[in-house]
């Protein structure tokens, strides 16, 4: 895998005196630091837009208005309701969006992952398309169909599935509706990924040794597949949590996640200490969260596209 | 329907065994393309509300588009900023991917780790602390600050695409013309790049889309007559259904599927 780990081809020549083999050892220090050294543009990139910033907003938490170290922030968010309210609906819309996810994921992901790899390929542009549209325009796509004279509800009344106009945005339904759009492929194509690298005789040997096809769905296949959901499910659900556009405008002031409450305190107290606080919570939570889940379902590999 | 009774799995089920599968496959696939695609119709209605299908077609908002200044000095500002993000990110992303990935050095998996926490940490928290720090060096508003802003997002994607062709390429090529007395920098650019260079191309692509596309920081850092095209679309949407956005919409979708489509291509020229 890499040039210099492996031995340099002349220090494999055993006509060389092990003096030398020292300095070239030196040398391959020398020149690993100076490869490693082309990634300092990157490195303060990164320390520029993510460590002093949010380091920065960590340490305006824990100041209070007069300027003095203070836990102030953390505790208005253990006794007022709202934080409380905010956290519950976050989790709430996260799990649920999550789990839609997985229902309708799944059985496309299995299609996908049948069929020969050429028409996989094609279809695999229905998950693709919407993954690179912009997200705003998907939102912008969901408000209009799901509007009260939207096309949904046009057509609902026109089969007869319901009478009079369903609100449908605005609230917990069209966030879930919306999220769960945006979301799918972030779970499809990791499971997708894993699918494809069970080995199909594995089927083959079941069906051999007598399992119907429903067993050897559930014994074999599926927990085959689990690396790949998990993984999935995983991105899914902590993309949810910290998620801002598609909630803000769904859910048209109804449905008050962590983001939208952190914009809110922005734009309307300017309390830059609450807000911070929040942020470093929904940070710890989603860190916390990635750790554990990587842990224990050893997902270094699936998550971080060493593919 | 003979198709129906053939052999579709491991298992002895026929395709008619499956028709519930596909059914459902189909309908999803339906649900997540069609919302998306049925905006572009919606666009060329003559109506002030959106309708489907259009009773009158017009080209009327396509009009108030392109003639009015504020949606025109923001879709160039996003160009803009794309174009440049691109042109930051491709480079820093690359560099870092090759070093990281070449090196054999103990700390460049941590490196790696490192590097894409933008990927982690939630972009809404980003956004307020880079509001709040640019607002002290004075760089809230400015085209730079938000190319690095959108660069530091875009890199890590960079860097995954290129990791992963590199590891499909046989770096022995960059020894043995190293060996026969180029230096590391021209056997990277003479022997590796041209191998690598497509996905150099789709992680360009994804670099620009991706600060094109961006919403979040852009709310934020970018304002003034340096507002991007996604700030004044979430402040529209916000307020009420402007069917300008429809016409936008397709606009960008037809941009992103191009992209797409680009990407689809080269790897398919790549394999």
């Amino acid at each position: 895998m890499s040039v210099l780990n492996s031995p340099n081809p002349v220090t494999e020549d055993p006509g060389v005196e092990p003096l030398n083999e020292k300095s070239l050892r030196a040398q391959d220090v020398h020149e690993q630091r100076l490869l490693l050294s082309l990634a300092t543009p990157a490195v303060l990139a990164v320390i520029a837009i993510v460590v002093i910033p949010v380091g920065w907003l960590f340490y305006l938490s824990f100041t209070g208005s007069d300027g003095q170290l203070s836990l102030v922030n953390y505790q208005k968010m253990i006794e007022y309701k709202s934080y409380a309210r905010t956290f519950v609906t976050t989790f709430e819309v996260s799990i649920l969006t999550t789990l839609i996810c997985i229902m309708i994921g799944y059985p496309l992901a299995y299609f996908l992952a049948m069929l020969p790899e050429r028409l996989a390929g094609f279809f695999m542009l229905a998950v693709l398309l919407p993954f690179w549209t912009s997200l705003l325009v998907r939102t912008y796509a969901w408000l209009v169909l799901l509007q009260k004279n939207g096309i949904l509800n046009d057509l609902a009344m026109s089969i007869g599935l319901w009478d009079s106009p369903l609100k449908l945005v605005h609230n917990l339904t069209g966030t879930l509706i919306g999220m769960a759009h945006i979301m799918l492929p972030f779970l499809v194509l990791p499971l997708y990924g894993s699918m494809r690298k069970i080995q199909r005789d594995l089927m083959h040997a079941a069906a051999n040794l007598g399992a119907s096809p429903v067993q050897a769905f559930w014994k074999i296949y599926f927990p085959m597949s689990l690396s790949g959901m998990v993984a999935g499910s995983l991105i899914v659900f902590v993309l949810c949590l910290g998620f801002y556009v598609t909630p803000a405008v769904l859910g048209g002031g109804r449905v008050i996640m962590v983001a939208t409450q952190i914009t809110a305190i922005l734009e309307n107290q300017f309390n830059w200490g609450a807000a911070s606080a929040l942020g470093v919570v929904l940070l710890v939570v989603t860190m916390i969260i990635l750790t554990v889940a990587t842990k224990l379902f050893k997902l270094d590999a699936a998550l971080f596209g060493k593919r | 329907m003979d198709w129906l009774k053939k052999p579709a799995s491991d298992t002895q089920l026929t395709h008619g065994d499956r028709l519930w599968l596909y059914i459902i496959a189909t309908i999803v696939m339906l649900l997540l393309v069609i919302p998306t695609l049925i905006v572009m119709p919606m666009s060329f209605s003559d109506s002030q509300y959106l309708e489907f299908p259009p009773s009158n077609w017009s080209m009327r908002w396509y009009y108030e588009y392109f003639e009015s200044s504020k949606w025109m000095r923001a879709t160039v500002t996003s160009i803009q900023v794309g174009t440049l993000t691109m042109l930051l990110a491709t480079p820093m992303g690359v560099m870092a991917a090759y070093a990281l990935f070449v090196s054999g050095h103990r700390a460049s998996k941590l490196l790696f780790a490192f590097l894409i926490t933008p990927m982690i940490v939630p972009v809404i928290l980003i956004a307020i602390g880079v509001f709040y720090s640019y607002g002290r060096v004075g760089l809230n508003n400015t085209i730079f600050g938000l190319v690095l802003a959108h660069a530091v997002l875009a890199a890590p994607l960079v860097m995954i695409v290129i990791t992963s062709a590199l590891r499909n390429y046989d770096l022995n090529q960059e020894r043995v013309a190293r060996s026969l007395g180029a230096t590391r920098i021209k056997a990277f650019f003479v022997i590796t790049l041209p191998q690598i260079k497509f996905s150099v191309v789709t992680s360009a692509l994804l670099a620009f889309l991706t600060s094109f596309d961006e919403v979040i920081i852009s709310i934020f850092v970018s304002g003034g007559s340096n507002a991007t095209l996604t700030k004044h679309m979430f402040a529209a949407l916000r307020d009420f259904i402007d069917p300008t956005i429809a016409a936008i919409s397709t606009i960008m979708i037809l941009v992103s599927t191009t992209l797409l489509l680009a990407t689809q291509y080269i790897s398919s020229r790549e394999k």
